[in-house]
């Protein structure tokens, strides 16, 4: 098992490796900037998150791959939910030796908090992917359409499980509010995994999970999908299930829930960077996108693999910031609203 | 027995040379890891996550996790040597440790941890090998009223026993909450007390204020006290490691006792420093010299450390079995477990049957091996203690100050560090105890934010604290060990007066 394992590992690797020297040696050549010290890559969340996974598994890649010269130096800033490594990376202007990789409390940080930050601040390079939110009940819960979830959540208030305060799980369930007019109580916890936990024992009735963070419970029985937050359904075929692959999960729309949120997976670097810096950063995570191991974290965590640069990301990031804005505010969520 | 198949397969692959091998690379960084403050295991592992990439699954984590044992152990080292916890779970370490060591019997202090430490880690992994599935159905017993029950019966443990004044400890403990109050309000989501400042942003590091409470305020003492060290004429071989061993089994009940604390915590998930407090509390009320703890009992050093190591093994899983890792650092390895393209959580132990007992086997021989390294290591160790105190002195202050800088990656935390050091100091001068304050701030956060949820989910209403017959039992054992303290002023005089 061992054996199989490590000999497929490293068929992928070889068969990558190969390709993607013939592809570096050129390109090494043909770039007109590259790092010329170590490159500072941070983290505004703990260690053991989404994040911070995705921050690591880039720094994996590119230093098993030889991408770069210089090595990557993944730095943790956690504080004020993430305001802290916002800040330095703002107060950088001009290094283009730091990166930062964001989540959505690039915008709702900010605007929950009121510390002086706004993405303009950063020099917007790629968006890698968007993580999709999935509403889960334990599966011994009685609901087993979002019909009737809802039915019981305008019955009697519902406990939601989430992650952090005024983030994105909250603004997931103030917008499940306004379009079911439906009162939760929304309990927030440290992470992930844990509000899928508290689901599983249920102390709370509902959560709205990544699929990377709820996927075992999901497969030992413990827990069901009822809808995924995203316009198009998930693309996983496989069975995680007896009957369901992530493709059998309909779209909140679809089933009468008019509700859409995914969360960036976004990497910027500091204000005031120049263009062939930027050039050099978006060819790199590019073919960052094309190694093996990079798929495989794509697919394990069923995200959606849309990917922006240029204007028309920071064209999508003015409209998320709008959207945020008046979801935040209609919530009562915005700094100074109480 | 199905598990003992499994195990000896789990043997199989740990014993592979080159797994064996990592094995050791990895106990030896850990404990260099534990031994600098401020680095601790979560960022170490952390550090180099990314070098796992290329190597097969198990042998990753047979790497990391022995990282993580060494670490456990190493966070002893300069607890008891310096005063200078390396790790949150060491500090309770600090209160007899240190005090041996002064007495000269560092040797004995060092051996009595690292011996307690392994038995505490070799009876949670034979938990973890017999009865993982039933205990990974305790743990989702745990919700948020449970949870706060727990952190009060670690409160309760520990309050009323300190030397000092009663008024002075609840000073001393509002202060650590005032402290672990400040900055990112985790159910609000709102800046508390940062008064604008940036650099408040982060809140009070539990590890940063430690440093400096402990290290940087004992620095100043041994200068007062003449520039030298007491208890440098510690003896130096390996005969004590012998010695201490021939009298360890006389507190066979305070290592049972621990390690079924430390083994509850950590699956709880309430994790390894809560359960060494609370196990250090227990064994002082339940100890006939109960007031001789903190003067260098050598039970102040076992308690604390089977329950930390026990503790901090079992942490392990609820991470294996429900993705909920028990502790930081096994909140890191949660996430390389996903790198590696495997799946923390109920199907781990059905599907990926190798790599789950690869690593089990790895926690046996994973701890045999740290204990046989530390062991060895002791007499050099306790040597440190020799070298005059105006060169280890400097030292000390620069590993602390890279310390404190490493744990957030902040230069402010430095200062505050500084800072720390001269609030402990005066505390100590005035006589107020440290360790209620320590505890509030490394446990407040947790504990407000249990208190706060619970809430939540029972719209305000207290009872929600007796309503489950967990969490009801829970608090009634805390609240009896609150009481304590006022039968326990009546008892030893009476006790006294039999004697008499």
């Amino acid at each position: 098992m061992q054996g199989m394992v490590s000999r497929r590992q490293a068929m992928l690797g070889l068969g990558s490796l190969a390709g993607l020297a013939a592809v570096s040696r050129q390109a090494v050549a043909q770039r007109s900037w590259e790092p010329n010290r170590p490159v500072q890559f941070v983290v505004p969340a703990g260690t053991g998150g989404g994040a911070d996974q995705m921050a690591r598994v880039i720094q994996g890649i590119v230093s098993k791959h030889s991408l770069m010269r210089q090595p990557i130096v993944v730095v943790n800033k956690a504080g004020g939910a993430g305001a802290e490594g916002f800040l330095e990376a703002k107060g950088a202007r001009g290094n283009p030796h730091l990166l930062i990789i964001t989540l959505s409390n690039l915008f709702t940080t900010p605007m929950a908090t009121g510390v002086p930050f706004n993405w303009r601040d950063l020099t917007p390079i790629k968006m890698m992917a968007l993580d999709e939110f999935v509403l889960w009940v334990n599966a011994q819960s009685p609901w087993q359409t979002v019909a009737e979830f809802v039915a019981a959540a305008k019955a009697g208030r519902l406990r939601m499980g989430g992650t952090g305060s005024r983030q994105e799980d909250q603004i997931i369930t103030a917008a499940l509010t306004r379009a079911t007019g439906a009162q939760f109580t929304y309990v927030p916890f440290r992470g992930g995994g844990e509000v899928a936990v508290q689901l599983v024992g249920r102390h709370v009735d509902a959560t709205v999970n990544n699929p990377i963070e709820a996927v075992t419970h999901w497969r030992s029985g413990a827990l069901r999908p009822l809808c995924v937050f995203d316009g198009q359904r998930l693309s996983g075929m496989d069975r995680m299930t007896e009957t369901m692959a992530w493709r059998d999960i309909p779209t909140c729309r679809e089933a009468g829930l008019d509700v859409e949120y995914l969360m960036l997976r976004g990497i910027f670097g500091a204000p005031g960077i120049t263009a062939p810096q930027i050039a050099f950063y978006v060819d790199l995570l590019n073919r960052v996108r094309e190694t093996p191991e990079w798929r495989e974290l794509m697919q394990q965590g069923a995200f959606n693999t849309t990917t922006l640069t240029g204007d028309e990301f920071r064209g999508w990031l003015e409209r998320e910031e709008t959207r945020h804005r008046a979801l935040m505010q209609e919530a009562g969520f915005l700094a100074g609203q109480g | 027995m199905e598990e003992v198949g499994l195990l000896m397969q789990g043997f199989a692959v740990a014993l592979q040379p080159d797994n064996l091998l990592l094995m050791m690379v990895g106990v030896i960084l850990g404990v260099l890891i534990g031994v600098l403050p401020g680095l601790g295991g979560a960022n170490g592992i952390a550090i180099l996550l990314p070098l796992t990439f290329a190597m097969s699954p198990v042998s990753a984590v047979i790497m990391l996790s022995c990282i993580y044992w060494g670490a456990l152990f190493g966070g002893a080292i300069t607890s008891i040597l310096f005063n200078i916890p390396g790790e949150p779970w060491s500090v309770a370490t600090t209160f007899d440790g240190y005090p041996m060591a002064q007495q000269g019997r560092a040797g004995e202090a060092l051996t009595a941890a690292f011996t307690s430490s392994f038995v505490g880690a070799i009876v949670a992994v034979i938990m973890i090998t017999f009865v993982a599935p039933v205990v990974a159905g305790f743990a989702l017993q745990f919700g948020p009223p449970e949870f706060f029950a727990v952190m009060f019966l670690s409160f309760a443990a520990f309050v009323g026993m300190g030397r000092g004044k009663p008024m002075k400890t609840l000073a001393v403990m509002l202060l650590g909450f005032l402290l672990a109050a400040v900055g990112m309000d985790a159910m609000t989501g709102q800046l508390r007390m940062t008064f604008g400042q940036t650099e408040m942003i982060r809140g009070f590091d539990f590890l940063v204020a430690v440093i400096g409470l402990f290290g940087i305020s004992e620095i100043l003492s041994s200068i007062e006290d003449g520039l030298r060290f007491k208890g440098q004429k510690a003896r130096i071989d390996l005969k004590v490691v012998l010695r201490t061993w021939a009298e360890l089994p006389r507190y066979w009940l305070i290592a049972a006792r621990s390690s079924l604390i430390g083994v509850w915590m950590g699956i709880t998930p309430a994790g390894a420093t809560p359960a060494s407090f609370m196990s250090y509390g227990v064994a002082r009320r339940l100890s006939k010299h109960g007031k001789d703890f903190g003067k260098g009992r050598i039970e102040g050093v076992v308690a604390p450390e089977t329950a930390a190591h026990a503790a901090g093994t079992s942490a392990l899983l609820p991470m294996l079995t429900l993705g909920v890792p028990g502790s930081p650092t096994a909140a890191v390895l949660l996430g390389g477990l996903i790198m590696w393209g495997l799946q923390p959580g109920p199907m781990l132990f059905v599907e990926q049957k190798e790599f789950v007992w690869g690593l089990i086997a790895s926690m046996y021989l994973g701890n045999i091996a740290g204990l046989i390294i530390v062991l060895v290591a002791v007499p050099w160790f306790a040597a440190i203690l020799r070298v005059p105190f105006s060169i280890i002195a400097s030292l000390i202050l620069v590993v602390c100050a890279i310390g404190a800088y490493t744990v957030n990656n902040a230069e402010f935390d430095i200062v505050l560090m500084l800072i720390f050091g001269v609030i402990g100091y005066v505390l100590k001068k005035l006589d107020y105890p440290l360790a209620p304050l320590v505890l509030a701030l490394v446990l407040g956060d947790r504990t407000e934010e249990a208190f706060r949820q619970s809430l939540l989910l029972s719209d305000g209403n207290l009872a929600i604290f007796f309503h489950g017959w967990l969490s009801g039992s829970i608090m009634a054992l805390g609240l009896a060990m609150l009481a304590w303290p006022l039968i326990g002023a009546i008892w030893p005089r009476r006790k006294a007066a039999a004697a008499a």
